[in-house]
């Protein structure tokens, strides 16, 4: 298909770099040099001018365009690029923003500013960051239906409290799903007394507090319980949401800001973090809070040379591990020299989504297992599929194996796939695939 | 990669392997015409073979070539060389006449896939040669004329990465356009409107020829098929190579007239009829450099028939019967000689060693003037002259206001210096190698033994300037009824160096020869 790509920023050019193998990509910048170092180094189209202007998505050829990423550093530009292009054609729309009320806007209303899709850079760096915190034992874990539901998966070694015990003994939570066992070269899909083993590798979907929850049983000793001190320095947006996902998952942060009154607003906002008032820099006074004990750090400042700073000064006093978001992403391999321990590029988080949405249709959001052994998709059904308006054991009965049918949200809310749970028109379902029947499945659905 | 060497040469050489091979593909057109005419086909088969057998051989240098920017330049630069090379072999093999000698085959064919049209030549027509082989020459300008590299790019999926580097490098004019989001979909729209206006030609010069056969009137009577073939692939890509020994001067009016409109398509930029074809001919009359090409060839062709018309311009009667006095003939040869030249095809309705200094003058100056960016056309490209009469002028405007802030513009848009800085340093590049290159060819012809050397001023300068503009003739020896072939095999080695700096805009062939090419 024909995209538009507005931004040829670090975002940009890699939705680009991403997309241009299989689809023809037109690339907007209004900087002129940013354009020619494109138009050499891949094979898309660049074209110098604002995409935010009629006249140039038009030199861009928009009327042929079947999708527009608006990917540039400012939200309200990326939002009028996707609402311009809706005014003379209907490509399909994507947007990047940084402010979470924007995508909050967009979540109550699916079509507002004519975006089809919105990326929020700053959530999505958050949950990847309490991905790497708060899952540490996981292999692979991506949000599904807004964060409402999380796909993970562990391996199980030997000194797992959960090898060798049942799917049923092991499955003690409300709303996980054991979705797939994957041993060796094959692909499981697990009735209540298949046994786990050492060495297996468990694909589980569920709410995120009930994958925290497991991720305990299989992996007590790297995983936070709840008594872990998490620190996170700087009350940045990407901070506030950290703290936000980690209270979700039934942790108890600690949240240092400089700024009073931002301060007291996210001490407001979080009751179960303990929010500071401190310049994070001052060593004294993290030497005081004994940062040298916590568990993790997480340096979420407005600047990459503070995050640094902070985030080797923990070390130095003896925290365990050290995570910090970089903003340029050609820093990231020195960051992870120098001892931290994860750096976490948001320009690099977000693009990754974009383009892993955009490589996918009709499905809301895709990840792959293993890199190609099965796949799990989000979908909001409709009508047709093969999933509505029965038990879903009887559904999925009808369809080949291979489908595990993981969870179901409704109205933003939740559902418990139960085997006489029935679906409804207009749900988002996560599903799990194995990939042998994926094509023969995806049209069902 | 070597430890030594910052350039991953081998990559370079493998993809040169992978259009050599191909080449094998491109003949099998004068294979297919020597079967027509019942000629030997040994030589073209022979020549196949070697085409494959080199290519192949190349290729095994790297069986993943990976292509940076320093080894676009050098592929690029190696391919045009290589290509000619091989082939050059067909010359030798067939072993006919001067140009199976084989500095002379390297010569014609440098010459040829260079669209200069210079020829080592010495009995041009099918008494020496066969029809296949004078059918090859043709082709080798037809080849080259929209760039090998830029078919290559087309043909060739592993190119499509560094494409666009590649184009700029071999692409004639500063830097290039891309039509379509993908290059070789880029490469394959200007390879189809250079095939469908080369088609055009050929259908309207044979029509032509049939219309006179079928009115009983001689409109065209030497234009058969074979020549409408082979001139449609010289006219479009402004390469000038005739396999008729006096040139156009041995076809009709009717069909010199006709073959100066396609002279000036093969000088515009292809990007400008890529978007006629899509419906967007407005295009073409805001372009500045196709305003000014066509100006520039209108106002010196009313001048040269001035003079032509007056006999100020004609020093000896011509074979043809005497030019001054009758407007139409004046006319016709002073517009076929201008487009010719400007646009460097090179191909001659008359002799013009028989014009007067002043008029010669005017031709040798408009040597230098070269067709469009992006087109077939050589030398130094109007957009640059355009540009810096543009930027002229701002000198003398901020002689007088210091502070003024004057950006140069091209067709409504601002340029940036930097690009500016590049057509300067081109341009002045351009004309110091043309002195020096010069007096290289002055000192080496008085080595010469041939009564006819040591050259004249202008005849030396004119083999210069028509060799590295790949304009194809010059004066006197040169001439278009004369040949380079009495030039020492040195000179000649010489001048296929120039015609390979020419091509390739100077630019990707000089920078291999600077030690910081190849250190990190």
């Amino acid at each position: 298909m024909r995209v538009i790509i507005i931004g040829a920023g670090e975002v940009g050019s890699s939705i680009a770099a991403g997309l241009a193998d299989n689809h023809e990509v037109v690339v907007v910048d209004v900087d002129g040099e940013r354009v020619d170092a494109l138009t050499y180094s891949l094979d898309v189209l660049a074209i110098e001018g604002d995409g935010t202007s009629l006249s140039t998505l038009r030199e861009a050829g928009i009327e042929q365009t079947d999708m527009l990423i608006a990917s540039t550093d400012d939200d309200e530009t990326n939002l009028v690029a996707c609402g311009t292009a809706k005014t003379v054609d209907d490509p399909f729309t994507i947007a990047r923003v940084k402010n979470v009320d924007y995508l909050e806007t967009w979540e109550h209303a699916e079509n507002a500013f004519g975006v089809d899709f919105m990326v929020c850079s700053n959530l999505l760096t958050a949950e990847d960051i309490v991905r790497v915190i708060g899952l540490p034992a996981a292999r692979d874990v991506d949000p599904f239906a807004g964060g409402k539901v999380q796909m993970a998966e562990f391996e199980v070694d030997e000194g797992s409290p959960v090898a060798g015990q049942t799917v049923q003994e092991a499955d003690r939570f409300e709303s996980l799903t054991f979705a797939a066992l994957l041993r060796e070269n094959d692909v499981e899909i697990p009735s209540g007394e298949t046994k786990i083993r050492a060495g297996d590798k468990v694909v589980v979907i569920g709410s995120p507090e009930s994958v925290q929850g497991f991720a305990r049983e299989v992996a007590p000793g790297a995983t936070p319980t709840g008594n872990e001190d998490l620190v996170i320095i700087g009350g940045s947006e990407i901070g506030f949401h950290t703290a936000r996902l980690l209270e979700d998952r039934g942790l108890h942060p600690r949240l240092i800001e400089q700024d009073h009154d931002r301060a007291r607003e996210l001490a407001e906002k979080l009751p179960d973090t303990v929010v500071m008032e401190n310049d994070a820099t001052d060593a004294d006074f993290l030497a005081r809070e004994h940062i040298d004990e916590a568990d993790a750090v997480v340096a979420t400042l407005e600047s990459d040379e503070k995050n640094l700073l902070v985030s080797v000064l923990a070390k130095q006093l003896g925290a365990k591990r050290s995570v910090a978001v970089v903003e340029s992403g050609e820093y990231v391999g020195i960051f992870e020299t120098v001892g931290v321990d994860v750096a976490v590029n948001p320009r690099e988080v977000t693009a990754e989504e974009i383009t892993r949405f955009t490589r996918e249709t009709h499905t809301e959001n895709v990840a792959l297992i293993e890199s190609d052994r099965a796949e799990v998709l989000e979908i909001e059904v409709d009508r047709e599929s093969a999933l509505v308006g029965r038990p879903i054991r009887e559904a999925v009965a009808d369809l080949p194996t291979g489908l595990v049918v993981g969870a179901i949200t409704r109205d933003r809310e939740f559902v418990v796939p139960r085997g006489d749970t029935i679906i409804e028109p207009g749900d988002h379902v996560v599903v799990f695939v194995d990939m042998d029947i994926l094509d023969d499945v995806s049209g069902k659905l | 990669m070597n430890g030594h060497l910052r350039v991953d040469w081998r990559a370079s050489v493998s993809l040169v392997g992978t259009v050599v091979k191909w080449l094998a593909a491109a003949m099998l057109f004068p294979l297919v015409v020597a079967l027509y005419y019942g000629e030997g086909i040994t030589t073209f088969v022979a020549a196949i073979a070697l085409s494959i057998t080199v290519g192949w051989t190349l290729e095994q240098l790297d069986d993943d070539p990976d292509l940076g920017a320093r080894e676009g330049f050098l592929m690029v630069a190696l391919t045009w060389l290589a290509v000619s090379i091989v082939g050059g072999a067909p010359y030798v093999i067939a072993g006919e006449g001067s140009v199976a000698v084989p500095v002379n085959a390297l010569f014609e064919s440098m010459s040829g896939f260079t669209t200069t049209g210079a020829t080592v030549m010495q009995n041009i027509g099918f008494e020496e040669h066969s029809r296949a082989l004078m059918m090859w020459r043709q082709q080798t300008q037809w080849l080259g004329g929209m760039g090998i590299v830029v078919l290559a790019v087309a043909i060739l999926p592993e190119l499509s990465v560094g494409g666009a580097q590649l184009m700029d490098a071999e692409a004639p004019g500063p830097g290039i356009q891309k039509l379509t989001p993908r290059i070789a979909e880029t490469a394959r729209a200007l390879w189809v409107a250079y095939l469908g206006i080369t088609a055009l030609e050929i259908v309207l010069l044979y029509g032509l020829h049939l219309l006179g056969n079928a009115l009983g009137t001689p409109l065209a009577p030497n234009m058969t098929l074979y020549q409408s073939v082979a001139h449609g692939f010289t006219t479009m890509s402004t390469g000038g190579f005739s396999p008729a020994a006096r040139s156009i001067e041995a076809f009709s009016a009717a069909v010199q007239w006709l073959i100066i409109p396609f002279m000036v398509a093969a000088g515009t930029n292809f990007a400008l009829f890529w978007h006629v074809l899509n419906g967007e001919s407005e295009h073409l009359f805001r372009d500045s450099e196709f305003k000014s090409y066509v100006g520039i060839i209108g106002v010196l062709a009313a001048v040269a028939t001035a003079l032509l018309v007056t006999g100020v311009g004609m020093a000896r009667v011509p074979t043809i019967g005497p030019i001054a006095g009758n407007l139409e003939a004046s006319a016709r040869h002073a517009t076929f000689q201008l487009a010719s030249i400007i646009t460097t095809t090179g191909y001659a309705s008359m002799d013009f060693t028989t014009w007067s200094i002043p008029a010669k003058y005017l031709l040798f100056a408009a040597m230098f003037i070269g067709g469009s960016a992006g087109s077939t056309g050589g030398a130094i490209k109007i957009v640059r002259w355009y540009v810096i009469l543009k930027s002229f002028k701002r000198e003398l405007f901020t002689t007088v206001h210091p502070e003024a802030v004057r950006p140069v513009r091209l067709g409504g848009r601002a340029l940036d210096e930097r690009a500016l800085r590049g057509i300067y340093a081109f341009t002045l590049l351009y004309i110091v190698i043309f002195f020096v290159a010069t007096l290289v060819l002055f000192l080496n012809s008085t080595r010469n033994p041939d009564p006819v050397f040591p050259l004249s001023t202008l005849e030396a300068m004119s083999a210069v300037a028509a060799t590295l503009g790949n304009v194809g003739p010059g004066f006197g020896v040169v001439g278009p009824m004369g040949n380079y072939l009495k030039f020492t095999a040195s000179s000649k080695l010489f001048m296929v160096f120039l015609m390979w700096i020419g091509r390739l805009e100077i630019l990707p062939v000089l920078v291999l020869l600077t030690p910081a090419y190849w250190r990190s």
